[in-house]
This record gives structure tokens, sequence and C-alpha cells, in this order.
């Protein structure tokens, strides 16, 4: 087995013994990287230099016997998560020469734990889409067929794991991507409890929603990818102030005795039957391990995706409005005054989809018709909340799918914004619940696709998360299976 | 017609804490440009806002200060529009749930007492600064300064209660003088710490409904919102008599030209589109800290005047404008330390102090005099070392030159002469240069007295002790 295809887990097994260097591993990466990125796609930005130099000063500190557990693992982030002295474009034109001055509050964690930046991974524009079509930069492929799209807006994260790109990477899920990327490309992927990771350095797309979280290769890489980022930070005023439990303590039970609620809507309109088959296949397996099955009902679930495509537009429009050539970023000349400028620049700017969530926000947000669209988004924004109180009340945690088909093709979608929007169905309720949630691989389609099961948990309780889907990924081995590039 | 003016103020004020509203960036006023900065206020991507305590703590104190409600759930709002100077495309403010209402301010004009209401006081961020330069060698050019963005400024919305211009100045003025005994304002309306804008509107006396009003802006010194107003009133009032109507909008005055003028439509119409800011959390307020933050109150100016009118026995005229400013009223105190005559120094300072300072337009703050100097001059008229007279030149050299009383009467030979034999000397040459006026008043024509007092004076360059002038001409005479 190459390096690059290995975990994080076993890779520090590894190092730590002095088996490998983490030269080594990351030389072998970047490679690997020089192999397929160019059918991939998965990144905007690449950062060998820097690699290498974390990879020198990572061995040095192995050397010493200070290995933390990503301590010379090579992983990549999202190109919406502020990297100081790294271009952070976030997917747009806009921002296309944004190199911060900082650092995000993850990326700093991330260095003081001693990992290696590969690179910057690519998004759907300002983390809006679900394909990364949205991309500026061009798309990213499924590494599983290139001709479907990897998901998104996480797309290139999902996808530089799934190719062993990187050996894990961060993403940021709005309203499912991490989830719906991780299920499209068969790899691990988790959006953690609203405030239990620092939004510091995120670069706001719709900030009551925006989490970042971790995708990996197994359920165990992604504990410890949680364990390095969360925790409270004064910098980020709606970070919670709770102890980090040790996530990977989480795994290695069983699920005997859980509770685990399907959410009986989702089993009706628009979802696939290779999906729905794979799910169920994953009930009856959790059902085998000894987990309790019970029927639960997300009543105001239906309203979801119109509560969100208010919500998230509204926060989006004021968010953005700071890229007005003025500060940073593109700036369009020739203009004849001020209004020109910003006009231009933002007309330039921004790509469609971008200037079609800005119109609705700002429209749902104005004089007369904040009350008819915002606050009442609002109020049923509790509701939603209200029903998984009401579930969690009966049950550890709920199965659902993560998305309802799998990955579509590359064009398939992208004149039909409101087919577009579907994909996310089942992945938007929980953002605006504020849970944790996270997808794994549980079987392929006939034609060989990833289909990915979606756990949803309670408030700050990743935990029972990560048990249950540690505890089906052991007994399963679909997420041993690797693309063929 | 007879018309009544209806005014209410809406009243910036930056808040005295040393770092910035949602960041740790100094306030301080007049650093190089850009130097107090950092990625959250000048609006980078991903930059998140920190509210800080201490602006909270100085919003409790103004309302409390200002009798407001405090408001135990309170919230910011992002008030969204483009301009330069505004870094996040937003201005982070109070909307829907500010965390005080409902107060009031005290005001006196011509001796009636009249209680102004506080609609509301809020918490916001303030905006950078726009340099232009029209010469630059790239063209006209303009900049940002975003030094001052992020600086905690309260909001602070008075009701409709203002009835003429003379009772505006008078709140504004009150309400500065608490800021400032509060210690959490600097009340420089120069350089913008106290910032007025005002809305007046006319309607036709006994009519209770409000007319159309005008929003006024651009008025930094209490003179000129005095005038704005003022010149607001006859315009409206003319534009009504002839039948016009009003128009609502806004309109800046033109201190130059002593004229409001529309803005015309360079900002109309907005739309601000507020709503809650999902980067704070709601602020939550502790009654205890609040009821700890009113025990650590100072003395306001209705308290400090009333303890002047009780302890010292001064008039309420002057215990009104001794403590208009918290300088002033320390200033007062402490002369009365040295010489403890309250009725006294406090018609020195109303009446040679405040003209000096006036005419310089200067504030107590900057008084050349210092207070312990004023009363040794004080004490040197009471111990006949000095005429009352001879001190009012004393004094004012004093102010010219910061200089101590005894120096100056040593210097200029201004010491009172007490001297028996001097001053009968001095009567004596007055009486033999005089000996017509001497008959008419040994004939009975009194008033002559005063003409011999005059000339002894005169004779002595004002330094003879008058009392004892008087003494000694009535036995010679």
């Amino acid at each position: 087995m190459n390096l690059y295809e290995m975990t994080a887990h076993r890779l520090h097994d590894l190092l730590a013994r002095k088996e490998i260097t983490s030269r080594e591993l990351t030389e072998s990466v970047l490679k690997r990287v020089e192999e397929v990125e160019g059918r991939i796609h998965a990144y905007i930005t690449l950062t060998p230099d820097m690699a290498l130099e974390q990879a020198v000063a990572a061995d040095l500190r192995i050397q010493k016997g200070e290995a933390e557990p990503l301590t010379g693992i090579p992983l990549a982030v999202k190109d919406v998560i502020c990297t100081r002295g790294v271009r952070t474009t976030c997917g747009s034109h806009i921002l296309e020469n944004f190199i911060p001055p900082y650092d995000a509050t993850v990326t700093e964690k991330l260095k003081a734990a001693g990992a290696v930046f590969i690179g910057k991974t690519n998004m759907d524009e300002f983390a809006m889409g679900s394909s990364t079509e949205n991309s500026f930069y061009g798309p990213s492929r499924n590494p599983w067929d290139l001709d479907r799209i990897p998901g998104g807006s996480s797309g290139g994260s999902a996808a530089a794991v799934a190719a062993d790109e990187c050996i894990v990477s961060l993403g940021s899920d709005t309203g499912g991507s991490i989830r719906q990327p991780a299920a499209c490309c068969g790899v691990v992927g988790m959006k953690p409890t609203y405030g239990r990771v620092s939004r510091y350095g995120l670069v706001a797309f719709a900030s009551s929603l925006d989490q970042i979280g971790p995708f990996s290769k197994d359920v165990r890489d992604t504990a410890l990818l949680l364990n390095a980022i969360s925790g409270h930070e004064p910098r980020d005023s709606t970070s919670v102030d709770l102890p980090v439990p040790d996530y990977t303590r989480a795994l290695g039970g069983d699920v005997r005795g859980m509770v685990l609620g399907v959410p009986q809507e989702t089993f009706g309109k628009g979802i696939d039957p290779e999906v729905a088959g794979s799910v169920r296949e994953a009930i009856e397996v959790l059902i085998k391990l000894g987990a309790k099955i019970v029927d639960v009902s997300l009543p105001h679930s239906d309203y979801a995706l119109a509560v969100y495509y208010i919500i998230a537009p509204c926060e989006a429009s004021s968010n953005l409005a700071r890229y007005d050539g003025v500060k940073y970023g593109f700036r369009a000349g020739g203009g004849e005054d001020l209004l020109d400028m910003y006009q231009e620049t933002r007309w330039q700017g921004f790509g469609a989809e971008v200037k079609r969530r800005i119109m609705l926000g700002t429209y749902a947000l104005s004089a007369g018709y904040y009350d008819a669209y915002y606050l009442k988004a609002s109020r049923v924004r509790t509701l939603i909340r209200k029903d998984f109180e009401e579930a969690f009340r009966r049950c550890d945690a709920l199965i659902l799918p993560t998305a309802p088909t799998p990955a579509f093709r590359l064009g398939e979608k992208v004149d039909d914004p409101l087919q577009m929007y579907l994909s996310d169905i089942f992945t938007i309720p929980c953002n605006l619940a504020g849970l944790p949630g996270l997808s794994l691989p549980c079987g392929f389609t006939g034609e060989g696709l990833p289909i990915g099961l979606q756990i949803l948990g309670n408030f700050f309780q990743e935990e029972k998360i990560l048990r249950v889907a540690w505890a089906f990924e052991q007994n399963t081995e679909h997420h041993l299976r690797k693309p063929i590039l | 017609m007879e018309y009544e003016p209806v005014i209410g103020l809406e009243v910036h004020a930056q808040l005295l804490t040393r770092s910035k509203i949602f960041c740790g960036c100094s306030t301080l006023f007049g650093a190089e440009a850009n130097t107090h900065t950092c990625p959250v206020c000048t609006g980078l991507p991903g930059s998140l806002p920190v509210l800080n305590q201490k602006v909270v703590e100085f919003t409790v104190r103004a309302a409390l200060a200002t009798r407001c409600k405090i408001a135990p759930y309170s919230q910011f709002a992002r008030k969204n529009y483009f301009y330069p100077d505004l870094p996040k495309g937003y201005q982070i403010s109070q909307y829907e749930l500010p965390l005080s209402t409902d107060g009031y301010v005290e005001v006196q004009v011509d001796s009636q007492k009249k209680k102004i209401g506080l609609i509301r006081i809020h918490m916001e961020e303030d905006a950078g600064k726009l340099l232009h330069d029209l010469s630059s060698e790239r063209g006209a050019s303009s900049y940002v300064d975003f030094n001052r963005t992020g600086v905690p400024l309260i909001e602070i919305v008075s009701a409709p209660d203002i009835r003429s211009p003379e009772e505006a100045a008078a709140y504004l003025r009150k309400l500065r003088a608490i800021l400032m005994f509060l210690d959490i304002c600097d009340g420089n309306m120069e350089e913008g710490s106290f910032r007025c804008d005002a809305n007046i509107s006319l309607r036709p006396k006994g009519q209770k409904a409000f007319g159309v009003k005008t929003e006024l802006k651009n008025m930094n010194s209490f003179r000129n919102v005095q005038k704005a107003l003022d010149y607001e009133v006859r315009r409206q009032t003319a534009l009504l008599d002839q039948g016009d109507r009003v128009i609502q909008e806004t309109r800046l005055w033109d201190a130059a030209r002593g004229v409001t003028a529309s803005m015309r439509g360079k900002e109309e119409a907005h739309d601000y589109r507020y709503f809650p800011d999902p980067d704070l959390v709601p602020l939550v307020i502790d009654p205890q800290w609040v009821e700890k933050i009113r025990a650590g109150l100072p003395e306001l100016p209705d308290q400090k005047k009333g303890r002047f009118i009780r302890d010292y026995g001064i008039p309420e005229y002057d215990a009104e404008i001794l403590t208009s400013s918290k300088a002033l009223a320390n200033y007062y105190e402490e002369c009365l330390r040295t010489y403890n005559q309250p009725k006294i120094v406090s018609n020195w300072i109303m009446s040679e102090l405040l003209r000096e300072l006036k005419r310089d337009e200067r504030e107590i703050e900057e008084c050349p005099v210092p207070a312990g100097n004023l009363a040794e001059m004080l004490k040197m008229i009471e111990e006949g070392v000095i005429s009352g007279k001879i001190a009012k030149s004393v004094f004012e050299e004093m102010y010219r030159t910061g200089n101590r009383a005894q120096e100056i009467v040593k210097e200029k030979g201004l010491v009172q002469v007490s001297d028996t034999s001097t001053i009968e000397k001095a009567i004596d040459q007055v009486l033999a240069a005089n000996p017509g006026e001497v008959e008419a008043y040994r004939k009975g024509k009194d008033k002559v007295f005063g003409f011999f007092v005059g000339q002894v004076m005169k004779a002595t360059q004002g330094k003879a002790n008058p009392a004892l002038v008087n003494e000694l001409l009535k036995k010679k005479l």
C-alpha cells in the first residue's frame, strides 16, 4: 500500500515508530497530486514548498518524541478558510488575489499540531452550491466517475481525500456542504454542532449556519481531526464554552441498546431507489448489531428547504457586501464614479449563483418583506429545531440518507437551480437546528457510485454519532473501496 | 400664523473606552492613518466581532444617569448600506431590541424646568474617515482611514419634546455634561466625539398633530445647532405662511453661509435592511451588575447643583452655571478650599473668569489661572493687601501671564497703601489745591465728598485703602 492511501492514525503509528518520515509521506502525497490532479482538479492553490518545510519541521518534532496525532500528516483546507500568506479565494473571482494576513483559528490549531498543508481545495463560489460547478476556477471531478460532480460546496476537499491527494481535509457545511460531497465521493465527512468549532477565519456565507468540519478516509480520522479543531474560542462569540471530550474514546463501543430514529419523511419523494435500498440495508446492519430502530417524525422538515433559502441568502447578502472593490480583492476599472465601481466590481466579480442569492436575500430583507420572509422563516426554523428536540427525547441518533441521489453528471443541474437545491434536502434541516451530523459510505450503486449514510445527533453529542458510525464501519467494508484512477 | 417648533435630537457620543467596540484596537484620536486597525475593524473576510464589555458598562452608566430602563435582553443588528468608509458593507448597531429605553433629561430654560424624554440609548460602531486629495499625481484620489472604524458610539434619541432652539441647546449642554460627569465621553464636538442631528417640524400653536419634518445634519457646535434650528424655523415658517409645503428631507447646515441646504437625493430613501447580527449572541444583562454600576455612579450635574445651593448657599442661577461642566465645578470647589467665601468666589468665576475664557473661546480646562491662584488673590482683597478695583487688573494680568497675584502686585507696586501719614499727605495736597470745593462741602454740598475721594485715589494711583481715605477725609473736612 502506498503511503498516500493510508489513514492518518495508521500513518501516525508509522511516524511515531520512525518507520517513515513526514518528508517521505509528504513527497508521496505530492507525487500522487501530480499524477491525478489534472483529472480531479481538487485544488485551487497548491503549497508544496510550504508542505515540505512543514514536513521537515514535523520530523524534528517527531524525533524529539513530541508527535501529536496530526504531526506530519498532509492535509488540505477548503479555500474558504483563511491561511496567512496563502491566497484564499472562496472559489470566487472577486477574491482571486486575496492573501489573508492572518490564520483562521482552525488553521492555527492545525499548524500548532504540526500538520502539513498541501493546499487549498476547490469549492462552489462562497460555498454556494452542491457540485463545485459554481467555482470560478472550474469544477472538480468525482474520483469515482470523472464525468460526475464530487458534490459541493466542499467538493474539492472530498475529492482530494477520495483521490488520495491528501490524508484528511477540512470543509465547511452550511446546508450539507461537507456531508453531501462526502457521500458523493465515498468518504467520511462531519459537520459538528454549531458552536463546537470556531468560525474565526472562516469566510462567512451564512453565519448562523456555517460550521467547519473534517473529511477523512475512516471514522477514527474524523474523530482525530475533530479533536484538533474543536473548542471554545473568544474570537468567535458564537463558539460554545463546553469542554471538548477526546472523540476517539467514543470509538470502540457498540450500538447495543442504542435507540436510532428513522425519520419517516425521508423515504418519500424524490429519493433514488438504489440510495433508499442501501440505507435500508445499513439500517439492517445496525439492527443486527443490537440497535433499536424507531420511527420518528420531523413534520416541519418539509419547510426546511424554503426556510433555508430565505435565511441563508439574507445573511449572505449582508456578509458579501464587504466585497466592494475598495479594500482588497478584485476591482473593476473604468467606471465614472463610486456607484459605477461598486456595480461593475460586483457584476464582474461574482458568479451567477452568488448574484442570485444576494438578490434573493436583499429582497427578503427589504422594508415591507422582512416580516413575511426573514421573520417567518426564523419562526419556522425554531419549529424545525423543536421537531429534532422532540425526536432526541426518544433517540440517541437519527439515521437517514445523506443525499437523495448519488453524484449526478457535470452540467446536469446547472441550469436548474431548484433541482440543484434539492440535493441538500436531507442535510439542510440539521444546519437549521444547529445539530451535528456525519456522512459515511454505506454502499455503491450498480454503476459503482458511492452512497452515503447520514447520522445526526443531539447538540454536542458528536460522540454518539461517532460511536454509531464506527460500529457500522467496523462491520462493513464500503470504506475500504477505492476509486480506480 | 403662529407656529410651534417640534424638535427631536439624535446624539452620537463616542465612548472613552481604550479599545474599540468589537476588537482590541486602540481608540486614540489623531494617530497615523490605518495604524489602529486589525482584520476585524477593517472587515477582512472571515473576521468576527467580539463585544467589548466596557462599552456595555459605559452605556449602562449613561442609561442610569438619564433614568432609562435597561433591557434584560437586547440584540445587535446589522444596518446594511454601501460606503467606502464602512468596511463590512454594514454597520453593527442595535435596532429592534436596544440596550436601554424610556428615560429623560431635565433642562432649565429661562428658569423654567422641563423634562425632555429619551426614546432610547443604543450601542453601535463608528465608521472610518474619507480623505480626498484633488491634486494627487494620480488625479483626484480618495483615501480611507480605518482608525475610527469600530470606535464605540452610543446613539441617544430624544423624544420630540423640544419646543425651541434654546431648549435644544440646553438639552445638548445638559446631556453632554452628564456624559462628561460620567467619564464616558470627552464631549469634544470639533473632533466629533459628540455629534448631533436634529429633526424639526412646525405646527400651528395648539395643534396636536405633527407637521412634516426635516432632518438637519453637519452641525458641529452648540451654537451651530441653535443657529441651524433658528434658520429652519424661519425657513419653514416662511414656506407655511406662503401656503407651501415642507418637504421631508435631509438638509445640511452650511455654517459659512448660515443656511441649511437640501442634500438632494444623494443618500435618498435608504432601506437599511436591518436584521439581527448572527455573529453576536444576544446580550443578557444581569440586574445585579446593573445595581453595582448604579452604586458606582458619580455625582451628576443636578445632584451637584443641589448640593452647591444647599451647602454653599449660592443662588440657583450661580449653581446652574457652575455645574454646567465637571471641570468648572471642580475649579469652583478647589477655590473654596483655599478661600471659603462661596458667593465671592462664584461672582469672580462667573463674571471675570468666564468672560475672559469666552472671549478666547477657551474651555475651563485650558484656563491659565489655576484655581489656587484665584483663591489667593481673593484672600489678598479680604486681607486689604489690594483693593477690589486693583484686583481686577491684577486678575487680567494673572490670566495673561499665568503668574501668581503676589508676584504681579509686588512687581508693579500695587500693594494697597494703608499708611495713615501717606494718605494724610495726599489729602492735604488735594484739599489745598481745591479750596472752592472745600468751601462748598463745608456749606453742606455733600456730593463733593466723592470728588475728593476720587482725587485722593488718583494721587495715590488707586493704591490707597478706600476705607481709610473715607475716614481720614471726613476727619480733615
